[in-house]
């Protein structure tokens, strides 16, 4: 089966504001929209709703909601969209019970009801409150749910967990991951994004900087320019092999070689986990260190080096097996090693965290 | 005490502000939203009675609607009866001097609801007349409240617009405040203190109303 796509082709000025993006999105899963702010991350949502007044072409599975030439340009409420805004936007003359029943009366028919919402987001005991007594994490819930009701065949998530608690994050995260419905979704989080989006979407100065399976653009170095080095950093895909309650420690083979890191127990031995090292997290060597105690030690290929003129640092890539190690390290540093692309390195792993 | 006059003013005021609600509501709403550049110029003409002479707003509307003119004469043939001197023409009268008070009210409170809601309202599909009836009004409900009563006090007060248009027919245009001046004039003071103080004590009323309820209703956190 093809898969149906949301057609993108936007050359439009916005006020002091231009967004140009020209893509065609498919329309499964989660795709991420991440960039710095003032990128054009949320201008880009808000035009697909149809709240500004753009010219191009927007059409979801062969739907035109957008087409300038054809002068086309569907009202807001008729695009099957479904919009979380950063600021949850709940009706205050309304009951949560009440914003969810609003929804719920205009929906397209076929969608979760009141109640399979209310269960999946744990909102039984708010419904009878007023919006103004909630917590800034629960009107996201509210607002989340509220849209949700409405069986759109797109949403459109702005920041939506931004006001929630860790906990709860991971909650609505899994609960997203398991919708059937496409989203793009908002965020300047790099964490969050490697977390739930198998695709994303780099914005920057209102242009598409990058589109792709969300691990290739994480490893991108112009993307990582854009997104801030400090976050720069690879995913990689590890299998448990072993835990080790006496340190607390978990065992993962990383391209046929083994890492340790703080035991995690939701996994068990032979799961797949996607591990998040962090370039600034990664130290390199020429010859594998002894006496250390940093347990990590990967040895790879140095597959690219880049380094900037008027930076103190050098972006290192390096090759493990069949994943991939980004590292950190000061341009000086690389000079005293003579690294070049294409020799054998150690990259020495200080720390990394679990993604799932 | 003499009901006649209360009850012609209750009415005018009762009429003119259901006609401003219907004529204020979209010229309060479309000022709330527009961004062209006559807006400034709208705006001003419709402060205009706040500041004008009731006398030359009551000219000019005299001009506009003596049975000669171009409305009038239209009236006239419509309905056999003349706009100036009736029941009718005062209710004119009194929308145009009353109208700032309508939708002032209105259009600071449909600026304060915002864009906001009413694109999370699309986004839920509501079409924008269900999005303005669902979400805009009730988030407005205390600018209603606050345009009507000042709409209806204001027009309860009027004197100049009145006397100039509808002059003083007892059961068609003699409201309170003629009443109270033909009183005066005739040195009928104890009917004049009758009038005069329902008429202070009820705007009184009214104002603790006004600001009572702003007080009470706090504005919807969003």
């Amino acid at each position: 089966m093809p898969s149906e796509v949301l057609e993108l082709d936007l050359n439009t000025s916005l006020g002091a504001f231009d967004l140009e993006a020209s893509l065609d999105l498919p329309l499964d899963g989660i795709t991420a929209v991440f960039g710095p702010s003032g990128g054009g991350k949320t201008t880009l949502l808000r035009t697909i709703a149809g709240f500004e007044k753009a010219s191009g072409r927007i059409a979801l599975a062969g739907e035109r909601w957008l087409d300038s030439p054809g002068r086309v340009d569907m009202p807001p409420h008729r695009r099957s969209v479904g919009c979380v805004f950063q600021d949850a936007r709940l009706f205050g003359h309304l009951h949560v019970d009440g914003n969810l029943r609003y929804a719920a009366r205009r929906a397209c028919p076929g969608g979760a009801t009141v109640d399979e919402v209310t269960a999946a987001l744990d909102l039984g005991s708010l419904l009878s409150r007023p919006v103004s007594e909630l917590s800034g994490g629960e009107r996201q819930r509210v607002a989340l749910a509220r849209t949700l009701l409405t069986n759109a065949r797109l949403l459109l998530l702005d920041e939506p967990l931004s006001a929630l608690d860790t906990e709860r994050k991971a909650d609505i995260l899994s609960y997203l991951e398991n919708l059937s419905v496409p989203m793009l979704y908002v965020s300047h989080a790099v964490d969050e994004v490697a977390l739930l989006a198998e695709r994303t979407l780099v914005l920057a100065d209102g242009r598409v900087r990058g589109f792709g399976a969300t691990r290739e653009i994480l490893e991108r170095l112009d993307i990582q320019s854009i997104t801030g080095r400090f976050e720069a950093g690879t995913l990689v895909r590890a299998r448990v092999v072993a835990h080790d309650p006496q340190y607390h420690l978990t065992t993962l083979d990383v391209g046929g070689q083994h890492i340790v890191m703080p035991m995690s127990t939701r996994l068990a031995a032979g799961d797949f986990a996607r591990v998040r090292v962090r370039a600034r997290d990664v130290a390199l060597a020429t010859a594998r260190p002894q006496a250390l105690s940093i347990r990590n030690v990967l040895s790879g290929t140095l597959i690219d080096l880049v380094t900037e003129e008027d930076s103190p640092f050098a972006e290192a890539l390096v090759e493990v097996g069949d994943q991939h190690v980004r590292a950190r390290i000061t341009r000086a540093s690389a000079d005293d090693l003579a690294l070049r692309v294409g020799q054998g390195v150690y990259a020495l792993v200080k720390s990394a965290t679990f993604e799932q | 005490m003499e009901l006649g006059p209360i009850w012609l003013t209750a009415k005018l005021a009762a009429v003119t502000t259901l006609v401003l609600l219907a004529l204020g509501t979209p010229l309060a709403w479309w000022l709330a939203h527009t961004q062209t550049r006559v807006k400034p110029a709208i705006e001003a003409l419709t402060a205009l009675p706040l500041v004008l002479p009731p006398t030359v707003l009551g000219f000019y509307l005299l001009i506009l609607l003596h049975p000669g003119s171009a409305i009038g004469s239209l009236w006239v043939q419509a309905t056999g009866d003349s706009l100036t001197f009736s029941f009718s023409g005062l209710v004119i009268a009194s929308v145009v001097y009353s109208l700032p008070f309508m939708v002032q009210p209105l259009q600071s409170a449909f600026a304060a609801v915002g864009r906001a809601p009413l694109e999370a309202a699309a986004s839920l599909r509501a079409s924008r007349l269900d999005a303005f009836a669902t979400v805009a009004v009730p988030l407005s409900a205390r600018g209603f409240l606050t345009a009507s009563v000042l709409t209806f006090a204001h027009t309860v007060g009027e004197f100049g617009v009145v006397l100039m248009v509808g002059g003083n027919i007892p059961g068609e245009t003699r409201v309170v405040s003629i009443a109270i001046y033909e009183h005066v004039e005739t040195l009928q003071y104890a009917d004049a203190h009758v009038l005069s103080a329902g008429l202070l004590a009820f705007s009184f009323v009214v104002l603790l109303v006004v600001y009572s309820l702003n007080r009470r209703f706090p504005v919807h956190a969003l």
